[in-house]
């Protein structure tokens, strides 16, 4: 690799070290530029290639078993990215949760809350950004779903893949989405009894693509491969059926489930209850945009907006992976590839040739038209579930606010929109800001959801912002 | 096995944190709520409204939900702490904020 190096070599922040952060930083650190890649995680993997409690998944390993291809891709990464450590190319700063991005002449100040505690906050400066941020989960609310022992099914697979628990004896999954397959799996694989996938999405969308999953080179998630064995096996599949209410004192005991009609309304007298002791439920992914918001990033929908070269419309800020819209670790190693030439490139003076990406931008517009696709086949919730959720059925679980505050704040209080409806009620000021509610407010109220914008990206202790710490610029 | 134990365990040795005061199991790297699952604990604060059982929801540090007091400081994210040897976790009501000089 030749360098033009000046005499300070050009900094580059990372934010997120799963697929697309770690893509991009191994791109930009063989081309000449130092990486900080800073990540709240103790270990680097992000999402999809976690890391589990007494070490990697895999032959032999303690973890739930990840299939050959993906371990051997985890591997190289892995490799690679030893290498760079090894060589100071590539600065990894773990337990740094990121709560502003701050531009300045000629760069970027980012601050980040330290270790789990998150008392104290520390700074430091880098020439260009890349957000790597990826995504987390959409929950519809329903009568039940505080309860302890329902999880998101992301969570789900966090804890069996990370933690190396299993969350239940008896599980039901349901929800709507591609993510949901893979979970049943894990579950199933990790000794759990799956008694029922329940997928609000019609049969034609659903079974059409599990066999997809099981054939396309895209590999979409780890349990494609479970897949056919599982729908094959004791799992009760049953596809436009919702999970309706949540049973239980104390923790989940059972859910009741019910069939949609065409529009999405319930189907008179379907309702079946199920026992379990663990309901994983999740209506596909939101993209974390919060710190591309703070630097004034446009949006594009629900995800940070990006040109072929993966930059945001902010000078010195590219963004990769879900952050940008949900697609997949595939699709998030060929945009952080990219992201992170691109970076390279200018960051060293030179105009980035498209041609030295050209596999990865292949296999980008391939993954994007795939997506594209499975959103089409799932589609969006049913259009009346918010009718399922009682008026004392908790919408906003930081706040305690019910969908009756929702509806009257509309109703009576004349409302006619997010923030309103935030204001009058508090749904969405609580702990989370919003993240896990918004979907299910917004459907209640029957608002449009729009984009928030949450400053800080993170909650700060009133100290840290009283005095923000210096920046250190790396040498 | 009891299905809710660990599903394979490692080579590392197993150790306990305080839950509450009484000792659980924990392994090297789990998290909090990992730790406290496997025990068969799955909720560990009580809301400040309804005074509502909670524990892990989204367990990737999203929901807030399964806020803990960890060796006296509150509302530690259970899902994102790792389980370290000896830990004192106690359950936590409300704002979590008479806990911190408890002893
Ligand atoms: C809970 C969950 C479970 C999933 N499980 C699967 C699965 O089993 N199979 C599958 O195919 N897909 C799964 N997905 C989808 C998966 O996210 C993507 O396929 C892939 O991991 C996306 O890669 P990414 O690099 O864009 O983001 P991620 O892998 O999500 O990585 C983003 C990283 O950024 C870090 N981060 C975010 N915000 C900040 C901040 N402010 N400060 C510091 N660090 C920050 C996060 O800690 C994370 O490590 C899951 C998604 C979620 C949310
Ligand atoms: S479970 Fe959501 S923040 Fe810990």
């Amino acid at each position: 690799m030749t360098d033009t190096r000046t005499e300070r070599t050009a900094v580059l922040a990372v934010v997120g070290a799963g697929p697309a952060g770690l893509a991009a930083a191994l791109a930009a650190a063989s081309r000449g530029v130092r990486v900080l890649l800073l990540d709240s995680a103790p270990a680097a993997g992000g999402q999809f290639y976690r890391q589990s409690a007494t070490g990697p998944g895999g032959p032999g390993g303690p973890g739930p078993r990840v299939p050959a291809h993906q371990r051997r891709t985890w591997d190289r990464l892995r490799t690679a990215l030893d290498a760079h450590l090894a060589a100071g190319r590539v600065v990894h700063l773990s337990e740094r949760h990121v709560w502003c991005l701050e531009r300045e002449s000629g760069g970027f100040v980012v601050h980040a809350l330290l270790g789990p505690e998150q008392e104290e906050s520390s700074a430091v400066r880098a020439d260009a950004m890349l957000l790597a941020t990826g995504g987390y989960e959409k929950v519809l609310p329903f009568p039940g779903w505080t309860l302890p022992g329902v999880v998101t099914a992301g969570g789900a697979q966090a804890l069996t893949k990370g933690g190396l628990v299993l969350p239940g004896r008896t599980a039901v999954v349901a929800g709507s989405g591609p993510l949901l397959l893979p979970v049943a799996a894990g579950l199933a694989a990790a000794g759990a009894r799956v008694a029922a996938l329940v997928e609000s999405a019609g049969p034609a969308g659903f079974a059409r693509r599990a066999g997809t999953w099981a054939t396309t080179p895209v590999k979409l998630a780890e349990g494609a491969a479970y897949a056919g064995r599982l729908l094959r096996g004791r799992t009760t599949v049953m596809t436009r059926h919702m999970v309706v209410a949540a049973h239980g004192g104390e923790r989940l005991e059972a859910v009741t489930v019910a069939a949609s009609d065409a529009g999405g309304g319930p189907v008179p007298g379907s309702e079946r209850r199920l026992v379990c002791d663990v309901l994983a439920v999740g209506h596909g992914l939101l993209p974390h945009t919060d710190l591309a918001a703070g630097l004034g990033c446009r949006l594009d929908g629900t995800g940070v907006e990006v040109d072929d070269e993966q930059r945001t419309d902010v000078p010195g800020v590219w963004a990769a992976g879900e952050t940008t819209g949900v697609g997949g670790a595939a699709l998030s190693l060929a945009e952080g590839h990219i992201a992170g030439r691109s970076a390279a490139a200018r960051l060293t003076g030179r105009i980035p040739d498209p041609r030295g990406w050209a596999a990865a931008a292949r296999s980008r517009a391939r993954l994007r038209r795939f997506f594209a696709a499975l959103e089409a086949a799932y589609g969006d919730p049913p259009a009346r579930w918010p009718e399922r959720v009682a008026d004392d059925t908790v919408v906003c679980r930081c706040e305690e606010v019910t969908a009756g505050a929702v509806r009257e704040a509309v109703g009576t209080l004349g409302a006619g929109d997010l923030r309103t409806v935030k204001l009058l009620t508090r749904a969405g000021m609580g702990w989370c800001q919003g993240r896990m509610c918004e979907p299910g407010v917004a459907g209640v109220a029957g608002c449009a959801l729009t984009p928030a914008r949450r400053m800080p990206a993170r909650p700060v202790p009133l100290g840290v912002l009283a005095a923000p710490p210096d920046p250190t610029t790396p040498r | 096995m009891d299905p809710l134990t660990p599903a394979r365990t490692g080579p590392d040795a197993p150790f306990t944190v305080l839950f509450d005061g009484r000792e659980i199991r924990a392994l090297p790297g789990q998290s909090i709520a990992a730790a406290l699952w496997s025990s068969g604990v799955t909720a560990w604060r009580t809301t400040r409204g309804g005074g509502r059982p909670r524990g892990v929801f989204c367990g990737i540090g999203v929901c807030f939900d399964c806020l803990v007091t960890v060796d006296g400081r509150p509302n530690q994210r259970a899902c994102l702490v790792p389980a370290v040897r000896g830990a004192d976790v106690r359950t936590q009501r409300g704002t979590g904020h008479d806990d911190r000089h408890e002893d």
